[in-house]
């Protein structure tokens, strides 16, 4: 099996055995995370740039830990340091960073979408940490690995995603990469947040209620509340919303005995989960947390292999 | 499978290598104090498993056996390393002063070796790395050596040769390909 793409934008753009190839390496790269010296040659010479638009602290740190795990040399950019706040556009600051031949570029961008316009104008590898509304594909392959875990499989689990689902890559991803691997997704999230078109998403099932969405559910994914993303007019407040879409130690007795609850990150405590739910048992936060950089690690050794046999 | 092929040790023939190998072993290191067999992924793992019995049968006690993937170790990752899935590496035990038995089935160029060797020091110091192979064939391209052989094969770059493992990953036969 061999993994042929040049740029990861998109869990839309990975078939199932390309997915499965990813997270094969990333339990492999595991090991490399526990060791003393925390370290291998592989991508020794190698140049990775993270561009990023849009505050990160957990993907920017994750991947640059991943990266260097792999000896390769990282530069950090962020806007509030780069040329686009003196009107430079995304062609251009990319073409710029290209003379300097990166090998990779991981970015962050507001727009759904930019990095297939920037991967058709540069040569190196894109990977995507984040566009818009569009995908977060490191998050879906580690969301899918942590879940892979704990079950040994993905295909017949109940997965319930529950929040912005109009405003949540991280969704989109997850739907992605949860329905190709055979789970059952389903849908829940205030009518305000459900995009148009919910059912175009993929294979999932859209709930009328958070109830209808995690019974007997085997993991729970909640989506955190981008109040820098929307407009305040979604819901009436946060109080409401977690009476009606938080998750609490009551409404978690729906789902399966044994059920996972996950979180992309960062999580606004009391709105989509109550602190019981967050340092519960069933809480798998800080184990996606460090699934994350085993799972940076394979996308950016892959797509080195990829580049090679365009 | 090509008609080119000649068998060069059979099931009994590997098995009579592998049992004197762990008696060198054994001679070499005067028994199995502080000895632990690592064996390259995959092949090499396989038969450090053959050699870990084989010892236990001789000596009584068990020898820690762990595997090493040196897929990340590769020097030739952009002719074709990437592609190729990352095994996994599983040392349960610490290498800190350690005699290492490295076990491979076929030495070729020793670029392998050179990249286990590199991982197996990211796992700690061992005391002493020796070498076990089933086959030698030849063709050194880095100044490495094996302390233990099955057999010596002269070959031509143009042949392969082959350890082939039945679905217990127990070797069967090895083969030499033209």
């Amino acid at each position: 099996m061999e993994f042929k793409h040049k740029d990861i934008i998109a869990l839309r753009d990975l078939n199932r055995q390309e997915i499965e190839l990813l997270l094969a390496t990333a339990e492999s790269m595991r090991e490399i995370n526990s060791r003393a010296i925390k370290k291998v040659p592989t991508l020794r010479g190698k140049t990775i740039v993270n561009l990023f638009y849009e505050a990160s602290t957990r993907t920017r740190t994750s991947f640059e830990i991943a990266a260097k795990r792999l000896s390769a040399d990282t530069v950090n950019i962020s806007p509030s340091t780069s040329s686009s706040t003196k009107g430079e556009t995304l062609a251009d600051t990319a073409l710029n960073l290209l003379a300097m031949k990166p090998d990779i570029i991981v970015m962050r961008h507001a727009v759904s979408g930019s990095h297939y316009h920037l991967a058709k104008k540069v040569n190196c590898s894109i990977i995507n940490a984040g566009d818009g509304a569009h995908e977060h594909p490191s998050q879906g392959l580690l969301d899918l690995l942590t879940i892979r875990d704990r079950f040994g499989r993905l295909d017949g689990l109940k997965v319930a995603i529950v929040g912005d689902i109009t405003h949540s890559r991280v969704a989109r991803s997850d739907i992605q990469g949860l329905t190709k691997m055979g789970s059952h997704v389903c849908l829940a999230g205030p009518p305000t947040m459900m995009p148009p078109g919910v059912e175009r998403l993929g294979n999932v099932t859209v709930c009328a209620t958070m109830k209808e969405a995690i019974q007997d559910a085997d993991v729970v994914i909640m989506l955190r509340i981008q109040q820098e993303r929307q407009g305040k007019t979604l819901m009436p407040n946060t109080r409401e919303y977690s009476r009606y879409f938080g998750l609490n130690p009551e409404n978690l007795r729906l789902a399966k005995p044994d059920a996972m609850v996950m979180h992309p990150g960062p999580i606004n405590r009391g709105v989509e989960m109550s602190s019981y739910v967050v340092d519960g048992g069933q809480s798998h936060i800080l184990k996606q947390v460090e699934n994350g950089v085993a799972v940076r690690m394979a996308m950016l050794y892959h797509v080195c292999g990829g580049e090679m046999a365009e | 499978m090509t008609d080119n092929t000649t068998v060069l040790l059979d099931e009994s023939g590997i098995k009579r290598a592998l049992t004197r190998i762990s008696h060198e072993i054994l001679e070499r290191n005067k028994g199995v104090r502080d000895v632990v067999l690592i064996g390259i992924r995959s092949g090499g793992a396989f038969l450090a498993e053959e050699i870990g019995h084989c010892m236990e049968v001789i000596e009584g006690e068990r020898v820690p056996v762990g595997a090493v993937d040196i897929t990340l170790y590769r020097d030739d990752i952009k002719s074709h390393g990437a592609h190729l899935p990352v095994g996994k590496t599983d040392i349960s035990f610490s290498l800190e002063g350690k005699r290492v038995v490295l076990v491979d089935d076929v030495l070729f160029t020793g670029r392998t070796i050179r990249a286990a060797m590199d991982a197996l020091m990211d796992h700690g110091r061992p005391g002493s790395i020796q070498l076990a192979v089933l086959i030698d064939r030849g063709h050194r391209e880095l100044p490495i050596r094996a302390d233990f052989v099955g057999r010596n094969v002269p070959t031509s770059l143009k042949e392969n040769v082959a350890v082939r493992f039945n679905e217990k990953n127990q070797p069967v036969e090895v083969v030499l390909e033209k």
